[in-house]
């Protein structure tokens, strides 16, 4: 099915008509509140404590895509993250203590240990299959757990998540393409945060849209804005009853925003002031807190409650990840060769 | 016992393990309407429908890249490189990815994929179309690599490969296709990581790997008429490598010499002569020799393309050089 829609944020006056229920917007909520207290722990102890080493792409300000896309997807559906992906994880349910553990280097971490902050997206039981740290392949991998989905007859889907710059390698048409003329269930997440490192998208792409390209591959494309994550879900929603009716895979663009570096030690001089200042407005927690509040889903108590609630789990994590061991190197031989 | 062809022998170990497992797929391209490039899957799409058989487009990386993804969901997917040459296209899938899928989760992922590909060396196609480039997935770790030489060997490795719950790079040679030899009709698989003893011998040890286990054996008759006993050994699989039968053959006959299509320099030969440097240098009597091809692309004209591939007259002159 081919076609093009563009999703903006919605209001919350509309949310009851649209099926939003208390449960999950609070559920929402509380996950991009996790995500974010989670990423912060992540940048302390990087940077104040040096307790975890090694590259760290931090998700601030994408909170909504994630949140979003797993409240549109069923836990029975699977999900293929990126190097920027301990915010796809931790909505995914994986627990923080698991991918904690994983920066951490230690055995008790997703990959136990073997992955790092690039990888965490493993747990076969939460159907998160796994995380690729070269930009766009795992974009044709989706497409081939589609094609394994579809020859099951399963009425499962695949989300894989890629940002902007993915959107640029051959990896990018192969797999679409491929997803495309095989009719497969596979829901194209491109996450677009305006930077692929230090190149801005202006400056990688002709266009001024991503999703437009969904139309050149024969298959519905969906522009949302990705700071929302009621219209984050909205448009997933679609993408996926797509895909569930046999009629193939569909190339959402998520627009939204990194807010911090590339990398965790990275301070982005290269972007315009004003050009943060105007995301950081967009913050999607801020103004969904404030919508949720607003309309009565949630009060000012609870949301400090749940915030307390989220900050003792991830020091828990935290000292679950300092006290768990490392692989020995023995053991490592065995892992390579089944 | 009755005799096929090397073509055959590979077509069969696949429709065999089709049958008997419906989680096994085809992916690449012209493999299904058109009946695959080399004709080992003519008839194959009739048989087992597009569902199972899957034509692709032009897209080695998407190619590789859909093998892994289903065989994360449980299937067994068989994906089609057309020619080697086609291969670093699909080389960040396959060594990227694959190969490491296992080791970076901690165990929990496995992917069980072969890579079947053929290179056409010897056949005038040119320097993009006849390349073989095993040596470069020696360094993979988590990756299988496979170079059958006979008949026998194309059908056993390959179930035993289609079995394995590694990916799998399976080479063919299209020089060989043709080339018939032995095939039980009962069932066996031929195991990875045991190198066969082709033809014995006291004088020299002759390691040769796909279409020059042939012509090794074509020389070793040849060193016969002239008194020398060459043995002749076919590793089978390059990963896992099984230096073991090597290093006692050469303990015994006291020379090596190494002959295959790579080329000499970080060859696959390279890696055995420096394994048995390491293992059996005070067995040695003479230098090792490897009969491998030159450093520069492969020549399109046939007589420059004959001139540049190894062979029996090559191996027989390098054999010459040590049994004096």
């Amino acid at each position: 099915m081919s076609g093009l829609t563009e999703i903006k944020s919605i209001p919350a006056e509309d949310y009851a008509g649209l099926g939003f229920e208390k449960e999950r917007l609070v559920w929402m909520l509380k996950k991009m509140i996790e995500i974010r207290l989670f990423e912060e722990k992540v940048e302390e102890l990087y940077l104040m404590r040096g307790l975890i080493t090694g590259p760290a792409h931090l998700y601030f300000g994408e909170e909504a895509v994630a949140v979003g896309v797993m409240s549109a997807l069923d836990p029975s559906d699977y999900i293929i993250s990126g190097h920027r992906g301990h915010g796809h994880a931790l909505a995914k349910e994986i627990p923080a203590k698991l991918i904690m553990a994983e920066l951490f280097g230690k055995s008790t971490g997703t990959c136990k240990g073997l992955g790092g902050s690039m990888h965490v997206g493993i747990c076969l039981e939460k159907n998160s299959l796994f995380a690729s740290a070269i930009v766009g392949s795992g974009i044709p991998i989706a497409s081939g757990v589609g094609l394994a989905l579809k020859y099951k007859k399963s009425d499962r889907v695949v989300a894989v998540f890629f940002g902007d710059g993915a959107a640029n390698t051959g990896a990018f048409h192969e797999g679409i393409n491929l997803a495309a003329i095989w009719k497969l269930p596979v829901i194209f997440v491109c996450e677009n945060n305006k930077y692929a490192i230090g190149m801005k998208v202006e400056k990688a792409v002709a266009t001024n849209s991503l999703a437009i390209r969904a139309t050149a591959y024969g298959i519905h494309g969906i522009s949302v804005e990705g700071n929302d994550p009621v219209a984050v879900h909205k448009a997933t929603k679609e993408a996926i009853e797509i895909a569930r009716s046999g009629e193939g895979p569909a190339l959402i663009e998520y627009k939204t925003y990194r807010q911090k570096g590339h990398g965790v030690y990275d301070k982005a001089p290269y972007r315009p002031k004003e050009e943060v200042e105007e995301w950081l407005k967009k913050d999607p927690i801020t103004n969904f807190e404030k919508k949720l509040i607003a309309s009565g889903f949630i009060s000012e108590g609870e949301v400090a409650k749940l915030r307390s609630e989220i900050l003792s789990k991830i020091d828990e994590a935290v000292k679950f990840a300092q006290e768990s061991s490392v692989l020995s190197f023995q053991e490592l031989e065995k892992l390579v060769y089944a | 016992m009755r005799e096929i062809i090397y073509a055959e022998a590979i077509r069969e170990a696949l429709r065999e393990e089709m049958i008997k497992d419906p989680n096994v797929i085809l992916i690449g391209e012209d493999i299904g309407a058109y009946g695959g490039a080399f004709k080992i899957t003519d008839s194959f799409l009739k048989e087992f429908g597009p569902e199972r058989i899957r034509d692709t487009p032009i897209s080695e990386a998407a190619i590789a890249g859909a093998a892994i993804g289903a065989s994360l969901i449980g299937l067994r997917p068989i994906a089609e490189i057309m020619y080697m040459d086609f291969l670093p296209i699909a080389l960040e899938q396959i060594c990227n990815q694959a190969a490491k899928m296992r080791f970076m989760s901690g165990g929990q992922l496995k992917v069980p994929i072969v890579i079947r590909t053929q290179y056409s060396l010897g056949r005038a196609h040119g320097a993009q179309h006849s390349q073989y480039i095993p040596s470069w997935l020696l360094q993979v770790a988590g990756l299988r690599v496979a170079l059958p030489s006979t008949p026998y060997d194309a059908k056993g490795l390959l179930k035993t490969a289609m079995r394995d719950g590694n990916p799998v790079l399976y080479i063919e040679s299209s020089l060989l296709y043709r080339v018939k030899g032995q095939v039980p009709e009962e069932e066996y698989t031929v195991p990875f990581g045991k190198t066969d003893v082709k033809r014995e011998g006291r004088d020299i040890t002759v390691v040769a790997i796909s279409r020059m286990v042939r012509e090794a054996i074509a020389a070793a008759e040849i060193l016969r008429e002239q008194g020398i006993e060459a043995e002749v050994l076919d590793p089978r699989t390059i990963q896992p490598l099984d230096i073991d039968t090597i290093v006692d053959s050469v303990k015994k006959t006291g020379r090596l010499a190494i002959a295959e299509d790579d080329s000499k320099t970080g060859g696959v030969g390279a890696e055995i002569a420096a394994s048995i440097a390491e293992r059996a240098i005070d067995y040695l009597d003479a230098p090792i020799v490897r009969i491998a091809a030159p450093d520069i692309p492969i020549p399109f004209s046939p007589s420059l393309e004959q001139e540049y591939m190894p062979n029996k007259e090559k191996v027989v002159e390098a054999v010459k050089s040590l049994v004096k």
